[in-house]
């Protein structure tokens, strides 16, 4: 398994050389975006309006950070399970979205279309919301701030530490559970 | 009667909501110091490492362990010869409220269906059981949506007994990999009827994570319990490992004849609550 050092916008040759467990620090502009967000969004798309950024090459993470503390761009700021977001993910992949962050798994839809758009899942480590926000260097609100915690930021990102949970060839980080029957 | 004031509640409230969001519980820093010298896998003890760091960043800084603050859930044991002028649950709420805002927590309640924001984190959950004397004790759990989803309740055949409700349990567990953000820690009501078990279920998880059940027999059952979910190698985070679940707590209640209710609480591992006395 390997490390690499990657800044976004995310390219195809980027998402195909990641690996299933491959560890990643990510750099550049990434998006927050979670339960509500990701309707809206949809609801764009079903209106044929213009999404708050641009796709191609995204990444989105799912999180709803915490309120902002005096002299630090952003609360603590770790990821949201990610399957509530899997009845909106297959269409931003099919749309140039490169990659989805958050934790725990995904459906098989949304397996397919990282497969079918070259895109991968990462995971960040769950709890862990106040390390992870050291990571994040600046933060605005760009969309649906009437959504409080769940509006979407755009987030400047610095050696984010991430894992490749899903690549774009069908593997799989997460372990199986060991189930007798 | 004793008198103690609203506004008093309301302080201590406010500065356990703030505490218990920054400072893990002793008992559960313990259990995540022992998963990084005991884990077998590197990618586990990696995530235990990576949790101790955000623990001590956390204390630190004032940033909350986790952006998931949780709705707030209160247990109160309120002696019936106490008398809270305003009323106990107006005081909690108000306490609440102060700290998530003073304490930069994040406001996580909304409605169900238009999911707009109450912008407060309000309503508090607040449990209220009246006990002999003139004593008053809160307690006080932040509980993330995350693992609270991973939770559930089912009415079990009695037929099905003690082997059903390990069945489940383990199934439970197998089935929320690494959702709810393992090492998960799991509050097991049995017994009650369908909202008791899951009340005594959640409230099992405010014992210390290293106490032992004073019923041997309940005790061993929790034993059992833990050893045969951490055989499903679920692991920290999900990737692997001998530490699924860091405790199991079980509550027990008398039940209907017919019946044999099950409530499985699944709690991540930043188990978060702190309580307080008058």
């Amino acid at each position: 398994m390997a490390t690499y050092t990657l800044n976004t916008p995310l390219t195809d040759a980027d998402t195909e050389m990641l690996r299933a467990g491959d560890m990643v620090l990510l750099n550049g502009i990434i998006y927050s975006g979670r339960d509500a967000a990701h309707k809206k969004l949809t609801e764009l798309l079903d209106k044929g309006e213009p999404l708050p950024f641009d796709l191609k090459g995204a990444s989105i993470y799912y999180v709803g950070p915490s309120p902002a503390i005096p002299g630090r761009p952003i609360g603590s700021a770790g990821p949201t399970t990610s399957y509530r977001m899997d009845a909106y993910a297959p269409r931003l992949y099919s749309l140039g979205l490169k990659a989805t962050i958050g934790k725990g798994k995904r459906n098989d839809a949304v397996k397919q279309a990282m497969a079918d758009n070259k895109a991968v899942y990462f995971g960040a480590t769950g709890g862990a919301g106040a390390l992870l926000s050291k990571c994040i260097t600046a933060s605005k609100v760009i969309a649906f701030e009437e959504l409080g915690p769940e509006a979407v930021r755009e987030m400047t990102v610095k050696d984010f530490p991430l894992l490749v949970i899903n690549d774009a060839f069908g593997g799989e980080l997460y372990a199986k559970p060991n189930l007798d029957d | 009667m004793r008198e103690i004031k609203a506004a008093d509640i309301s302080a201590a409230v406010a500065r356990m909501c703030i505490s218990a969001n920054t400072k893990l519980p002793a008992d559960v820093r313990a259990k995540l110091e022992e998963g990084y010298a005991q884990e077998t896998t590197e990618a586990g003890k990696e995530i235990f490492r990576q949790l101790l760091e955000n623990a001590d960043l956390s204390a630190a800084t004032k940033l909350p362990l986790c952006q998931d603050c949780g709705l707030a859930v209160f247990y109160v044991e309120m002696g019936e010869d106490v008398v809270v002028p305003g009323g106990i649950n107006k005081a909690i709420t108000e306490g609440m409220v102060t700290g998530y805002q003073d304490g930069f927590l994040r406001k996580s309640s909304c409605d169900p269906l238009t999911r707009k924001n109450t912008g407060d984190n309000g309503p508090a959950i607040i449990h209220v059981d009246l006990v002999p004397g003139d004593s008053l004790k809160i307690s006080y759990m932040a509980k993330g949506g995350g693992s609270e989803n991973m939770s559930r309740v089912t009415m079990l055949a009695p037929s099905q007994g003690w082997e059903g409700i390990k069945k489940f349990v383990v199934n439970r567990v197998a089935e929320a990999g690494p959702n709810p953000c393992p090492p998960v820690i799991l509050g097991i009501g049995i017994g009650g009827n369908f909202e008791l078990a899951p009340k005594i279920a959640k409230k099992a998880l405010l014992r210390k994570l290293d106490d032992i059940h004073p019923d041997p027999k309940i005790a061993e059952m929790e034993a059992e319990l833990l050893a045969a979910v951490n055989k499903l190698g679920i692991g920290p985070m999900g990737l692997g490992g001998s530490y699924t679940c860091l405790a199991v707590k079980i509550a027990m209640a008398p039940c209907h004849i017919a019946s044999l209710p099950l409530a499985v609480n699944v709690q991540c591992h930043s188990a978060r609550h702190e309580e307080v006395e008058f």
